[in-house]
């Protein structure tokens, strides 16, 4: 429950239930069976706690693309019985967009245009946000998500899930220049990611060469600290010179980045320093708002007030889709 | 590219110097593939199997820009002149959640299926199964190793020899 001056109300997430135990806290949103049985208490719980009825609603927002397609037709189900039972508006919300609203209401002003990035374990999305509601695609990783990447390479380390606290702790202690990793698409200006040569990189440097006898170094604490920094150092050195060349490409002055690997410590400190050096404002969902949550459906308003109301007969979008291009003036 | 042919049900081996060989390997499959085509990749950590995924589904039609790894989103649809379903069993804990997902639904249909870590979810695959082991031998050469298992497979593999 969102009130139209984001001030959120009440914010419910299934997962923090019986649900998350189920899943050991790693895949909470597959079953969409799991989802049918959650969104009424959901629902319920949201107005209680926000002591809202549904009658004093004014919309009701929810999310149609990406995820999976069960899951999206559970709460697009109900979400349109609700509205067709309320004769409410619907509005449909993009996640990734809603991920990079999450720095607008945490800024509690204006903050468009800018440059978004969203980066977590699904997704590593490079946009120029012309408005609050009008996202333009810029590039994605092509191969492995950079929070993915950061998992990938824990396990590959022995370090414990979720892998991106884990790389961020044992790179304390390590030299982020003893491996010089690739640093894929870096000197080129197109805004793509690329993080399974990384993702391999660090594999052959764990566990040797495949078809190589030579003998493999022990994985001692020190080697893994030192591999940890140089690939968090590889790896943010990418995101950050993408964040700041679509800045220098579009020419914009703000830079709003959202999703899971934006809690990440030294990624903050390593753009807070581009975006000084650029003379740019930096602007960082808050850390309960860079993983999925129900607040940053806030970005329903904005679309309301465009008059951006959906259908009744609104379907899902399972996959990601990209906004072409806006043909130039 | 080094192809060892082999009679119907034998294994098919197959090597992938570089990247371009692996993409060649994709191309083929693509040619090879019809609707209904279930495919599981065997391979540890970095071993291709998203490579190999991304230049099959690149060669069905599919947007280069989006054929990624599914891992944390765990199925991603293609849509080429045949649509491709690419899943990953990778953050899945048990068979249960594979189940869960709804996977089989995609089984037999109208498009080709992928799914990575295919071992780990074996008893939910179809019996019809065109499996791959990927290993890397060398940092960028790949082998790959096909097994039919039923009609289609077996179809879709003798096409490709």
């Amino acid at each position: 429950m969102i009130r139209r001056d984001l001030t959120v109300l009440s914010n419910v997430v299934a997962s923090q239930n019986e649900l998350h135990e189920r899943f050991g806290g790693v895949v909470p949103e597959i079953a969409s069976r799991a989802h049918v049985r959650c969104i009424l208490p959901v629902i319920d719980e949201a107005l209680r706690k926000a002591n809202v009825k549904l009658n004093e609603l004014s919309a009701i927002a929810v999310v149609t693309q990406p995820g999976l397609v069960g899951s999206l037709l559970v709460g697009l189900t109900a979400a349109k019985t609700l509205a067709l039972a309320t004769g409410l508006p619907l509005v449909a919300v993009n996640h990734i967009e809603a991920h990079l609203y999450a720095c607008r209401m945490q800024a509690g002003r204006d903050i468009f245009p800018a440059i978004g990035l969203v980066v977590s374990g699904g997704h590593t999305n490079l946009y120029d946000c012309h408005g609050p509601t009008d996202f333009e695609w810029l590039g994605a990783t092509i191969d492995d998500a950079a929070g993915e990447a950061f998992d990938k390479v824990a396990q590959i380390l022995g370090l414990p899930y979720p892998g991106g606290p884990a790389i961020e702790q044992a790179a304390l202690h390590g030299d982020p220049q003893a491996f010089n990793f690739p640093r894929v698409f870096l000197k080129e200006p197109r805004l793509e990611f690329s993080f399974s040569g990384l993702k391999t990189a660090v594999l052959y440097k764990a566990t040797g060469i495949p078809g190589s006898r030579d003998p493999v170094p022990e994985l001692t604490p020190q080697r893994v600290a030192d591999l940890a920094a140089s690939f968090q150092a590889a790896a943010l050195d990418v995101l950050v010179s993408k964040c700041r060349k679509a800045l220098r490409q579009r020419d914009r002055t703000r830079l709003l980045v959202g999703g899971g690997v934006a809690a990440n410590g030294a990624f903050r400190q390593r753009l807070e320093e581009m975006c000084c050096r650029q003379r740019a404002e930096l602007f960082i969902a808050p850390r309960e708002m860079c993983t999925d949550n129900a607040a940053m459906g806030a970005i329903a308003w904005e679309l309301l007030a465009q008059g951006q109301i959906a259908p009744l007969d609104l379907d899902v979008t399972p996959g990601l889709v990209r906004k072409p291009k806006p043909t130039p003036v | 590219m080094t192809l060892n042919a082999t009679n119907a049900d034998e294994p098919f081996d197959c090597e992938a110097q570089s990247e371009m060989e692996t993409d060649a390997l994709g191309a083929k499959l693509a040619g090879a593939a019809e609707p209904g085509l279930v495919v599981g990749l065997i391979g540890s950590l970095g071993a291709g199997k998203t490579r190999l995924v991304r230049a099959t589904a690149t060669a069905l039609g599919a947007d280069p820009s989006c054929v990624n790894s599914p891992t944390f989103v765990l199925i991603q649809e293609y849509f080429g002149h045949i649509p491709v379903y690419h899943f990953d069993t990778y953050r899945l804990r048990d068979v249960q959640a594979f189940a869960d997902l709804g996977a089989e639904e995609y089984f037999g249909g109208d498009g080709i299926c992928f799914v990575e870590w295919a071992d780990r979810v074996a008893s939910e695959l179809p019996l019809d199964l065109l499996k791959i082991e990927v290993t890397a031998v060398a940092p960028t050469a790949r082998r790959f190793r096909f097994t039919a298992s039923g009609p289609v497979s077996q179809r879709v593999l003798s096409r490709m020899k």
